[in-house]
């Protein structure tokens, strides 16, 4: 059978290329209209080269590349793994895992932390270099939770390493913890250092 | 579960078991469609190695071993062994006395999968197992001191963790709870409760 012999049914099924939707607000294709969008991009026609502050330019690669280290510890790990899967996809926010730590920014503890692995915890983030971040998420790890009168469990995460962001929730939503990394995003904005 | 068919096999089963180990098995109950098998905790390396081997019982799959511990005896724990027959479709619970000093033969030789069951048992209830070859804790944290699913042991233990910036590594304090124990009363209040709420007294 040629490849010319080939009906609709048997070829694979990609999506069509892009036909330049429009937006019924604007009737231009979407996104056209985007503030931020035109602005960079008449700049970039205009002279070729865009000028900003050093510090903002820091601050735009650092939130946009936010390598987050996954400590999943409990069920909360689960919801951390939708987050990172396409219907929340956290890699569009630059927010990429890497199981190193030694390459990452930020540290998502995500459940119970027992007294067991607490050293082993510390000695983790002690790995990470500066500037580092950690998203406490779920009540465990937030201040014990369920386990707050446990012998073995430590009641909350911040008695080992600072936290940055605390998501509340047992297990938070994946979507809580995607509103999470925003803060944290937004916290690194407004707290902005080039120290290293 | 509880139908004649079932209960009248589980208790040919107990008797055979009984006949085949005179005086290593003390006794057998039916309840809720299971057998349970009592023996001498010093015969229980006899025991499994009887069932596993027996072609007439054939129990080759060992499922568990654990402990329940029942302050109030003089000998305080129990021993559970389950055990499965998958020719013959039974299972068997086999259970025994000990106390925290007398050590329980350890069944390695018999079905080698029990080790960390029985290093599991050690560490929760410390029950001793005598010819277990690395009888170690193998859940809490290291150097952790007590058995915590002995019923005298204080639920939220002695002993907790805190990251000393000064010291560099994480130290252990004595336990602080920053909030008391709570106490439910579990009484539903469409169901009338002994207590007046504040405030209430004032409705009558």
């Amino acid at each position: 059978m040629g490849l010319t012999d080939r009906t609709q049914a048997d070829r694979t099924l990609v999506a069509p290329a892009a036909t330049g939707v429009l937006d019924p607000r604007t009737g231009k294709p979407v996104g056209a209209d985007d503030p931020f969008f035109v602005g960079v991009n008449d700049e970039l026609a205009d002279k070729g080269f865009i000028v900003t502050a050093t510090d903002e330019i820091i601050n735009w690669a650092r939130t946009g590349s936010l390598m987050w280290m996954q400590f999943g510890l409990a069920c909360c790990a689960i919801e951390m793994i939708h987050a990172a899967m396409p219907r929340y996809d956290l890699e569009r926010f630059g927010f990429a895992p890497r199981a190193s730590p030694r390459q990452s920014d930020v540290m998502i503890v995500a459940g119970t932390l027992t007294n067991k692995m607490a050293p082993a915890m510390r000695k983790v983030y002690d790995q990470m270099p500066e500037p580092r971040y950690v998203i406490s998420m779920g009540s465990c790890a937030n201040g014990g939770g369920y386990y707050y009168y446990s012998y073995s469990v430590v009641r909350g995460c911040d008695r080992i390493v600072p936290v940055d962001v605390y998501v509340p929730g047992c297990p938070p939503s994946a979507e809580a913890l995607l509103y999470g990394v925003l803060l944290l995003q937004k916290k690194i904005r407004r707290t902005g250092t080039i120290e290293r | 579960m509880d139908d004649k068919v079932v209960v009248d096999r589980l208790d040919e089963l107990g008797q055979a078991i009984l006949r085949a180990l005179p005086g290593a098995v003390t006794g057998y109950t039916v309840a809720v469609g299971e057998l349970t098998v009592t023996a001498k905790a010093s015969e229980i390396v006899a025991v499994t190695t009887r069932l596993r081997d027996d072609p007439e019982f054939a129990f080759v799959g060992f499922v568990d071993v654990t402990a329940v511990d029942w302050p109030q005896r003089a000998k305080r724990f129990d021993v559970v062994y389950h055990l499965l027959s998958p020719t013959r479709n039974w299972r068997v619970r086999i259970k025994t006395e000990t106390d925290e000093t007398t050590p329980v033969p350890s069944i390695i030789s018999v079905f080698p999968g029990a080790d960390w069951f029985e290093r599991e048992a050690f560490d929760l209830y410390g029950v001793v197992f005598e010819g277990h070859p690395d009888l170690r804790r193998i859940l809490t944290d290291y150097g952790f001191e007590g058995h915590p699913l002995r019923k005298d042991f204080p639920l939220t233990g002695f002993l907790e963790v805190r990251w000393d910036d000064e010291q560099k590594r994480v130290v252990y304090e004595k336990v602080q709870l920053g909030q008391e124990f709570r106490n439910f009363d579990f009484l539903s209040p469409w169901e009338g409760t002994d207590y007046v709420l504040p405030g209430d007294e004032k409705a009558k």
